[in-house]
């Protein structure tokens, strides 16, 4: 493998001058980045280490908001108590990411940079509406999470662009999270599902399509009264996961369909 | 890169973008960190940076600039731990041994075996079998022996 070159930056400003100038791509923990050149299955050689850029570490409430810093470990996020009292089914799904040594590492911006289908905090991003603050050097954006994701690890984040922040509103309803995989730690997820209940249910599911998804049909008939064993049919229809080394797309959709039905009757 | 390993002040010069684990095993010559599965799942690579267990072979050595890094050998061969896993037999290949005793150095005064398997969830052993780990570790916490500490844990 040719070799890796990795330049530091050590303040947020300093890091969107080099993304302007250089086509480098941001680096955080490198619990994925550095799997995938272990195992050169990426081609990207030049890398901005943006580990030492404390100041996007903070979890703070602005208004009513969360605002995350994208280089929110895990860790963190299972110790906040802004995260316990805010989204806890956030912190419920970083305890599941890998084990303590990845969770010390991963980030929550990484976690969504990486644009993993199986990725395991996107799902709760995703039901809560989350929004995703880009910056570059011109200025700042904010794009739901929803529309973040464009095909398979494919998003709208420009090459000049870093992740700074993950926004949550104040989010109404119960929080349900359930990761299904071959072991409680260390497994990559068969099937995630983050839901919140309320009288218009927001539902996620994750490493049941290329990206990240919502189940807007599903969503509509929980919203309208339907029973959940109609919603459930209909859920059933609108995924369309795939076969994969982890799983098949059967038993991804009988798993989606069973937690479903486990979300309604658990937060009945 | 400038860092301190195993409590000295520690300068490599090289590839900021080396595995740390690299750099430890093949310049500081820390031997006792393993490479296991190469991607941050079997734990054996387990070394300290400022105090916190992470995985030495999915980090850029650039990354511990300025950070206190321990691997095993900083805890000088003669540590009740290092002892209690020769003498409960909690080491039977030793590959994943140092990576289990640096991730239980994290561990709080009094933990429950759910914490101690919690603290070691990201380190897997394939031949010494995790009863005789957990017995180690419990014992070197003064904590009573656990019984079936291998039963089957469901996390929900």
């Amino acid at each position: 493998m040719s070799e890796v070159n990795l330049r530091r930056a050590t303040s947020l400003d300093e890091a969107l001058g080099i993304l302007r100038d250089e086509n480098r791509a941001p680096i955080a923990g490198a619990t994925d980045v550095y799997v995938a050149l272990n195992y050169g299955t990426t081609g990207v050689r030049q890398f901005l280490d943006i580990w030492a850029l404390d100041e996007l570490r903070t979890i703070v409430k602005r208004d009513d908001t969360l605002v995350i810093g994208a280089l929110t470990s895990y860790t963190s996020l299972i110790e906040s108590h802004l995260v316990a009292e805010h989204v806890p089914m956030l912190a419920e799904a970083s305890r599941l990411v890998g084990g303590v040594q990845i969770q010390n590492r991963g980030t929550l911006g990484g976690n969504v940079a990486n644009g993993s289908p199986a990725a395991d905090g996107v799902p709760v991003l995703a039901a809560v509406d989350a929004v995703i603050v880009l910056r570059s050097i011109d200025g700042e954006r904010r794009v739901s999470v929803n529309e973040y994701y464009t095909g398979y690890r494919k998003t709208v984040m420009r090459p000049d662009e870093l992740i700074v922040a993950i926004e949550i509103a104040p989010v109404e309803g119960k929080q349900w999270f359930r990761k299904v995989g071959t072991r409680a730690a260390q497994a990559i997820s068969k099937v995630v599902m983050a839901a919140v209940r309320s009288d218009s249910p927001k539902i996620a599911f994750g490493s049941v399509a290329a990206t990240i998804v919502r189940v807007p049909e599903t969503e509509k008939a929980l919203a309208s009264g339907k029973s959940i064993e109609e919603a459930v049919e209909i859920l059933g229809r609108e995924l369309k996961p795939i076969d994969d080394v982890r799983s098949t797309a059967d038993y991804r959709r009988r798993v989606a369909m069973n937690l479903l039905k486990r979300f309604w009757s658990d937060t009945a | 890169m400038q860092f301190t390993l195993n409590g000295k002040a520690t300068e490599i010069a090289g590839n900021p973008a080396s595995r740390l684990i690299d750099v430890l095993r093949e310049e500081c010559l820390m031997t006792g960190v393993k490479e296991g599965c190469g991607e941050g799942e079997c734990g054996a690579c387990t070394v300290l940076i400022d105090g916190e267990p992470v995985c030495s072979c999915i980090i850029p050595a650039g990354q511990v600039e300025g950070a206190d890094v321990v691997t095993i050998e900083g805890l000088g061969g003669k540590h009740p731990l290092q002892e209690l896993f020769m003498n409960e037999v909690g080491a039977q290949c030793g590959i994943c041994t140092p990576g289990m005793i640096m991730a239980a150095m994290k561990l709080g005064d009094k933990p429950t075996l759910e914490e101690v398997k919690v603290a070691l969830a990201g380190n897997l052993c394939r031949c010494t079998g995790y009863s005789a780990i957990y017995r180690a570790v419990m014992k070197w916490k003064g904590m009573p022996e656990p019984e079936n500490a291998d039963k089957l844990v469901i996390v929900e």
